[in-house]
Order: structure tokens, then sequence, then C-alpha cells
């Protein structure tokens, strides 16, 4: 009963921690890419707390809900943004021999299942605001989850076919290096559709700041709207760590990954994260048609075609 | 049995925890934030003017056929999962490739026909 209790209180530390450490990244990488130095006063070295200020901001702020809104549903769509990526760091793994809060079996499709209800808060959003930058932004949300989820379930059962469990501790520990290669189109696509499902840049169309006035968000302000954001951070190191649970070997490094396996888990998330971010700089914004065209006819083709791959390999193998 | 109840017991915890943890900021946030509603506060946001008719409007939703299709597809792909873990075991090996292939095939024509008639594409 106390392990448990442990256990999860650590797990609410990282779902503290580490979207924070992402934000923060997130400022200064940006800053840096662009030719500029982005927050430096705040904590005084470096700006390092920029976000905790933004935090104490957003606690004194005012909650308006507009009207016109549907009160309770507008009022609970944060927490189903934010809660479910909480319970997916559950069962991610960070080192081995049992160093998991949770090592469920069917792992891989308890994660997968409720990172998409974190995508139904932005749609209950959308559609509660009866505002219409919000409605049009929710019915994106819900166009771009049908069009990713797919291929991204498709990616993960590849891999899940290759270790012939769907326990995210066992696929680690059935994990080769050759994998690498043998799941590079299923990882990129698991990648790149997970993006998406965050709806981080360039695959931000249904929350256009600049088009849609920031869709379902459009009439959130104060904490409820910091939730959002950090969902969305959150999302980011969900995926980071499932990226690498799946498809990068986790805790196994060339080298010093025994006890300090979980160390390897932490760089590789990280350097992941940096890439999340890298993209957002560097890439403009998909048009809603070219992003739909993108799922439909290149990553549900390549995910069909990696299990293809899978499958023949792993049969020639064994 | 009894281990399965406990495994689920420890996410529904992790569930409360969450929900206290949004429920408890918003406690907090309630303490301190000011609370002066006006009319024009409350009303819907439409860049600075008025807004014109009702947030709910009527709009076509373009893409009900990737819904369709979507339903169909992840019906098929949650079977993947449990089949996944045993189409390697001994014994089955080359049936269940042949079946896996033929399952592909499926997708794969579906998605080629969905494509030749169009229904891809964002109007």
């Amino acid at each position: 009963m106390l392990e448990v209790v442990g256990r999860l209180a650590l797990v609410a530390a990282a779902f503290a921690v580490l979207p924070l450490l992402v934000g923060q990244a997130e400022h200064k990488v940006m800053a840096h890419m662009q030719g500029r130095l982005g927050p430096m006063y705040a904590g005084a070295f470096h700006g390092w707390a920029q976000l905790v200020a933004d935090g104490v901001k957003f606690a004194q702020k005012e909650d308006v809900v507009p009207a016109a809104a549907d009160r309770r549903i507008f009022k609970l769509a944060p927490a189903v943004a934010l809660v479910p990526y909480l319970l997916v760091l559950l069962v991610i793994p960070v080192g081995p021999h049992g160093q998991v809060a949770l090592d469920l079996g069917p792992g891989v499709f308890f994660a997968l299942a409720v990172m998409g209800v974190g995508v139904i808060g932005a749609i209950m959003a959308g559609w509660a605001s009866a505002n219409k930058y919000s409605l049009l932004g929710g019915m994106r949300v819900t166009a771009q989850l049908m069009s990713y989820e797919l291929p991204m379930v498709f990616s993960a059962a590849s891999v899940a076919m290759a270790a012939g469990t769907l326990s995210l501790s066992g696929i680690v520990e059935q994990w080769r290096w050759y994998w690498l290669p043998w799941q590079l189109v299923g990882g990129a696509v698991f990648f790149v559709a997970g993006l998406a499902e965050l709806r981080r840049p360039p695959f931000d169309m249904p929350v256009a700041d600049s088009e849609i006035i920031f869709g379902p968000y459009t009439e959130y302000g104060g904490l409820r709207f910091a939730l959002f954001l950090l969902a969305e951070y959150a999302g980011i190191v969900v995926l980071c760590g499932l990226t690498t649970v799946l498809f990068l070997g986790g805790w196994k490094g060339p080298f010093l990954d025994g006890p300090l396996g979980w160390l390897w888990t932490l760089v590789k998330v990280f350097a992941l994260a940096f890439a999340v971010i890298w993209f957002r700089v560097s890439y403009p914004r998909l048009r809603e048609d070219q992003l739909q065209r993108l799922a439909w006819a290149w990553l549900v083709p390549l995910s069909l075609a990696q299990l293809a791959l899978t499958g023949v390999l792993k049969v020639a193998l064994g | 049995m009894q281990d399965y109840f406990h495994t689920y017991g420890v996410v529904a915890a992790l569930l409360v925890v969450g929900g206290g943890i949004v429920a408890g900021g918003l406690a907090v946030n309630r303490l301190l934030r000011p609370s002066r509603p006006t009319g024009e506060k409350l009303t819907t946001y439409e860049c600075g003017v008025d807004p014109v008719g009702e947030g709910w409007a009527q709009s076509y939703v373009r893409y009900y056929v990737f819904a369709y299709l979507y339903v169909v597809f992840a019906v098929d792909a949650v079977f993947l999962f449990p089949w996944a873990t045993v189409f390697s075991s001994p014994g089955y090996g080359m049936t269940t490739l042949g079946e896996m292939f033929v399952f592909l095939g499926f997708l794969a024509v579906g998605l080629a026909y969905a494509g030749k008639k169009g229904v891809l594409s964002w109007v």
C-alpha cells in the first residue's frame, strides 16, 4: 500500500515537473533559434522562473464563462484535456526491473486509448464555448483525431507484433538495436501522428491563433486556459515517452544501461522534445486539406506497409 | 482476478489524484481571483464586434466520410493487438502471416477505393 502511494506520488511529481521543463526549454530554444534571448528576468538567472511567474499570474486571473456558453461542459473541458496524460504517465517505464509505476499487461493499448481521451477535452471546449471560431476549431480537432489516430494505432501495433507482447516494459526488454532500422517507418509515422494529435505546429490548424483565434480555447482565460497549456506540454512528454519506449529502446543504450538506465530514458525523451520544438520553429502551418491528405495518403499506407514488413521479418527470423 | 482489480484500482486512484490536482488548483484560484462580471465581458468574443447570430451556427461537416472510414478501420485495428501477441508463436507462423496479408489487402483495397471515389480530399 505504502509502495503504491510512493509510486503515485512519483508519477504526480513527474507530471508537475517534466511539462514545465519542456515549456521552459521551448521558451529558450525557440528564442535562440530565432536569434533572440527569450525570458531573462524572472528568477534572475536566464529567466528560469518564468513559468512559475506565469503560473502565479494565471492563478490570480478572473474566471470568465461567456453568458452564451454551455457552463458545465465549458468548465469541465480543461480537466478532461489534462488528466488523461497523467494517467498515461503511470504505465511508461523509465528503467529495468520494475522501474515503472504500474506494469500493465495491455500497456500499449491502455496508453493509446487514454491518450485519445485527452483530445475530447478540446472538442468539448470547442462545442461548449458557443463561439464560431471555437466551433470551427473543435470540428478541426475532431477531424484531425480521426485521421491521425489510425496510423498511430497501426505503427504501435507493429511494435507489439515485433515484441510479441503489449506490456511496455516487455517491449523494451525485447528491443534490440536492429529494431531501429526495422521499425524506422513506424516510428516516424507514430511520432508525426502523435504531434498531429497534440495539435502541435506544423499541425496546429485547429488552434491556428492568427486565423481562428486559438480555436477551441478562444473563450478561455485564467487558470482554465493554463490547464489547456499544461495539457499540451504534458502531451509532449507523454508522446516523447511513448516513442522512446516503443521505438528507441527506452532505458537501453550503447553503454551504462544497467542501474543508470532511467537516465537513458530521460535523455531520449528530452531529445525528442527538442525535436518537437525544432519542428515548431522550422515548419509553416499545414492547411486543413493538406493535413488530411498527409494522414490518409501517406501515413496510413506507410503504417500498413510497416505492418507487412514487421510480420514478414518476424516470421522469417523466428 | 484479485490482481486485475488491484491493477485497475491503482489507475482509479491516480484518476482521483488527477481530479484533485485540477480541483485543488481551481479552488486556490477561487480564493485568489476577482469576480466582476459585466455584460460586455460575458459576450461571445468575435474580434471586438458584437457577435452576429448564434455560436452554434449551422455548418457543413466536411469529413463525415472520414468518420465512417475511421470507425471501420479502427474496429479492425483493435483486433490487431491481441493477435499481435500470438501471431509468431510456434505452430502459427506462415498461416497467420497469410491471414495478415488478407487483412492488409482488405484495408488497402478499401483505402484505394475511398481515394478513387475522391472522399479523402477535404472539399
